[in-house]
């Protein structure tokens, strides 16, 4: 498609359905995070940390206030620190958009242990759901492509979820899966908002000072 | 530089910034590059011990920084002074969190620039450090880049979280030369 052209049917509407998307992000996110192991999460500021926090706070998910645009390149710093984990980046597509450049960075490093998630409602939903350039078709799945990841997935139904948790856990990265979720605002559930204290669990935990709870 | 054999140790200083970068542990090198920086990324590719990361844009090696010690691995970002205009809401990030941020920047747009399109971001670039908190030390001599990178490494990663913080090293144009534009004919 042209992407001069107009948004396609739906994908104005403030609210409701992205296109392919039936999928609650809320439902995906407890999903892959349920019985999460030693997976290390980073997840991008707004809906994607509050989604994190609702699937229960933890010290080893480091949650994003700000930064718009780095939660991948944050991803990929944690990875290569610590090849013998798993590190997952849960994001949405407003904030992928600005960090675009990490998915060549990334692409180039070729981390077996990343997986990077975006919660593609097609919209900045923080802002008034504006539609981001998602809605106007760009692909990021194909952009990760073609940037060198090993592994790229469009999730959009709910049957799809335990493969790409498989594959986050324990598949051969770096991945990266755009899961086409519902334009909606579930209620708020915010993570500790204290950046030094985000950082200083997050780093006594993995260093093993602070039993993680499970 | 007047004593004799100086010149030597004066086109030695990246190699005596690798040694200070090995030295203090660091294992993540991120750079966009700048001629300034040819010989220390090209040290830095070739040590087992260091990944060089290729950036597509400054603002990446503050959150690969921050993640690196999420994850207990130091890193630094070199750079030049026209990249210090990339990084600035990354470093509000830093600072907020308190992550450790090692800036090496060569400087443009100083004195005898040749690029005049380098000398808006090189004159504000200090200023810019200074307005996100950032720690800036002036390398104005060869044989001063090496120390100054040391105490930044020192300054950045110091043991206390609530201590760290993002710092960075200016290595004046003077110690790297001014870089001259030569027309072709053809
Ligand atoms: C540099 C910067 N620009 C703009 C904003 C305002 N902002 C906060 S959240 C957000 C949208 C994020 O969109 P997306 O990642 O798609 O997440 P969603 O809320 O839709 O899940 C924006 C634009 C910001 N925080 N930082």
């Amino acid at each position: 498609m042209s992407l001069a052209s107009p948004p396609p049917e739906g994908a104005t509407r403030a609210g409701g359905r992205a296109h392919g998307a039936a999928l609650h992000r809320r439902d995906v996110v407890a999903e892959l995070l349920a019985d999460r192991g030693d997976l290390l999460v980073v997840a991008g500021l707004g809906a994607s940390a509050w989604d994190c926090a609702a699937a229960g706070d933890h010290p080893l998910t480091f949650s994003l206030w700000g930064g718009m645009g780095q939660a991948t390149m944050m991803g990929l710093g944690l990875a290569l620190a610590r090849r013998d984990r798993r590190v997952l980046v849960l994001t949405g597509d407003g904030e992928m958009l600005m960090g675009l450049g990490a998915l060549a960075t990334v692409g180039v490093q070729g981390p077996q242990n990343l997986a990077v998630v975006v919660l593609d409602n097609e919209r900045y939903g923080e802002t008034g759901m504006q539609p981001t350039h998602t809605a106007h078709g760009v692909d990021l799945s194909a952009v990760a492509r073609a940037c060198g990841f090993r592994r790229t997935m469009v999730v959009t139904s709910g049957q799809e979820i335990p493969g790409l948790r498989t594959a986050v856990h324990t598949g051969d990265g770096p991945l990266l899966a755009v899961v086409k979720v519902l334009a909606e605002s579930p209620p708020l559930v915010l993570p500790p908002r204290d950046g030094l204290l985000l950082k200083e669990r997050f780093r006594r935990a993995l260093a093993g000072e602070m039993p993680a709870p499970q | 530089m007047s004593e004799p054999g100086a010149s030597s140790h004066v086109a030695n200083w990246p190699d005596r910034v690798h040694r200070a970068l090995s030295l203090a542990g660091v294992t993540q090198v991120a750079y966009v590059p700048d001629a300034g920086h040819k010989h220390l990324i090209d040290l830095c590719h070739a040590d087992p011990t260091m990944r060089a990361v290729p950036l597509t844009s400054e603002e990446e090696g503050v959150g690969l920084s921050a993640g690196a010690w999420l994850g207990g691995a130091k890193s630094v970002l070199l750079m030049q002074s026209s990249g210090v205009g990339n990084v600035v809401n990354a470093l509000a990030m830093a600072r907020e969190c308190h992550f450790p941020v090692v800036m090496i920047v060569t400087m443009r747009g100083e004195e005898g620039e040749t690029n005049p399109w380098q000398v808006p971001m090189g004159q504000a670039a200090a200023i810019v450090l200074e307005a996100m908190g950032v720690e800036a030390r002036r390398a104005e001599a060869p044989e001063g880049v090496a120390p100054a990178v040391e105490m930044a490494i020192a300054s950045a990663y110091n043991a206390n979280g609530r201590e760290e913080r993002a710092v960075a090293v200016l290595i004046s144009q003077t110690v790297i030369g001014v870089k001259h534009f030569v027309e072709v004919a053809d």
